[in-house]
């Protein structure tokens, strides 16, 4: 099992021009505590919904990397995401579902991954390009280079211990967030 | 499922060329027939990154994804799919996201299948309710003006409208082979 904020540490260190859209609850808190960006769009809500931004983003900017870090639940409610992203085929994104088989924001009532259910399989069966999963913080290395550099679409999938980290909240005023993201990416 | 021919024709181009004109380059969409001449032109057109949905509220996520990377993006769904996108469409209004929507009616004039009416009768308010200006379209002399419109609005000011073709603009559906 993973930690989760030593994990996505790890994956979001030297991040150079990577673009990074991340969902509701613990995974916004986890990008931010790896480092306040300008380039991180972070969703405080519209669960189900972030692999759809990140879609609309790597179409939108085929020169850069994208990488969507959400959770289990934001990713089971928006499944059907995968196909679309299936058809697409964006070589330049990939998603990283940081899976703790839990609902952690309500109470930890378990998610359907905590019954069995696959994302590296219905990632695969959507056509990803290449889809797995990490459990070891040794793969950490080996994911972010995925992220710079893998042909998308990729989807990881993160085993991380159940266990609550501490908040840490980032700017959330959606228009200051996207417009510190748009400025950036304008500028850069 | 046929469609009437006079809906394959005229306004489509019109809204076509408005997508031109103010740069859309994502359109997402889940397919209607009152739909299918304009799907196909965006298709078709090299310009325009077309995106098939599986469900609506998808293209909510789209729209604001490819406005954080620059482009514009345009929604096309029937009014069923309004009640798909309620709690997504908070991604435009929090955050201030441009986005014209075409919503294409059912549930209203002529309309023969009866489940099509409860969504169908709230979609416009529905939408109003979730933060849209909506503009109603009867009849296709003012596709160009209204359409052209919504587009000047949406991207110049930054504001979520929803272009809403009456079913009557449409045309019966056939029921029949």
């Amino acid at each position: 099992m993973l930690q989760r904020r030593e994990f996505v540490q790890q994956l979001l260190m030297d991040r150079g021009n990577l673009l990074v859209v991340s969902g509701l609850g613990a995974s916004t808190f986890d990008v931010a505590t790896a480092g306040d960006h300008p380039l991180n769009f972070y969703l405080w809500g519209a669960m189900g919904g972030t692999a759809m931004v990140g879609l609309g983003l790597a179409l939108a900017r085929p020169d850069r990397r994208v990488a969507v870090l959400t959770g289990d639940g934001d990713l089971l409610m928006g499944l059907g995401s995968l196909a679309t992203i299936g058809v697409k085929q964006p070589k330049n994104l990939a998603i990283v579902v940081l899976d703790n088989a839990h609902y952690g924001e309500t109470g930890m009532q378990p998610s359907h991954t905590h019954s069995g259910i696959n994302l590296v399989a219905a990632a695969l069966a959507c056509r990803f390009k290449y889809a797995r999963e990490v459990s070891r913080i040794e793969e950490a290395a080996d994911i972010r280079a995925l992220l710079h550099s893998g042909e998308g679409p990729i989807l990881v999938n993160a085993r991380i211990a159940d266990q609550e980290a501490p908040r840490v909240l980032p700017l959330r005023d959606g228009h200051a967030i996207k417009q510190r993201f748009t400025d950036a990416l304008n500028s850069a | 499922m046929h469609t009437p021919s006079n809906i394959e024709t005229a306004w489509p181009d019109i809204v076509h060329a408005h997508f031109r004109r103010v740069g859309i380059r994502q359109v997402g969409y889940v397919p209607d027939g009152g739909l299918s001449g304009l799907i196909k032109l965006c298709q078709d057109d090299p310009e325009i990154t077309d995106v098939v949905l599986t469900s609506e509220e998808e293209g909510v996520g789209l729209v604001a994804g490819a406005a954080l990377g620059g482009q514009r993006a345009a929604l096309l769904m029937q009014s069923s799919g309004v009640g798909n996108c309620i709690n997504m469409f908070s991604l435009l209004r929090n955050c201030g996201f441009g986005c014209v929507a075409l919503v294409t009616m059912r549930g209203e004039f002529a309309e023969f299948n009866p489940w099509q009416v409860p969504m169908g009768s709230i979609a416009e308010e529905v939408l109003r309710l979730a933060g849209f200006l909506t503009y109603r379209v009867e009849s296709a002399d003012d596709v160009d003006d209204i359409v052209g419109a919504g587009c000047d609005m949406a991207f110049y000011g930054d504001l979520q409208i929803a272009i809403v073709l009456s079913q009557r603009l449409l045309g019966r559906k056939q029921w029949t082979r």
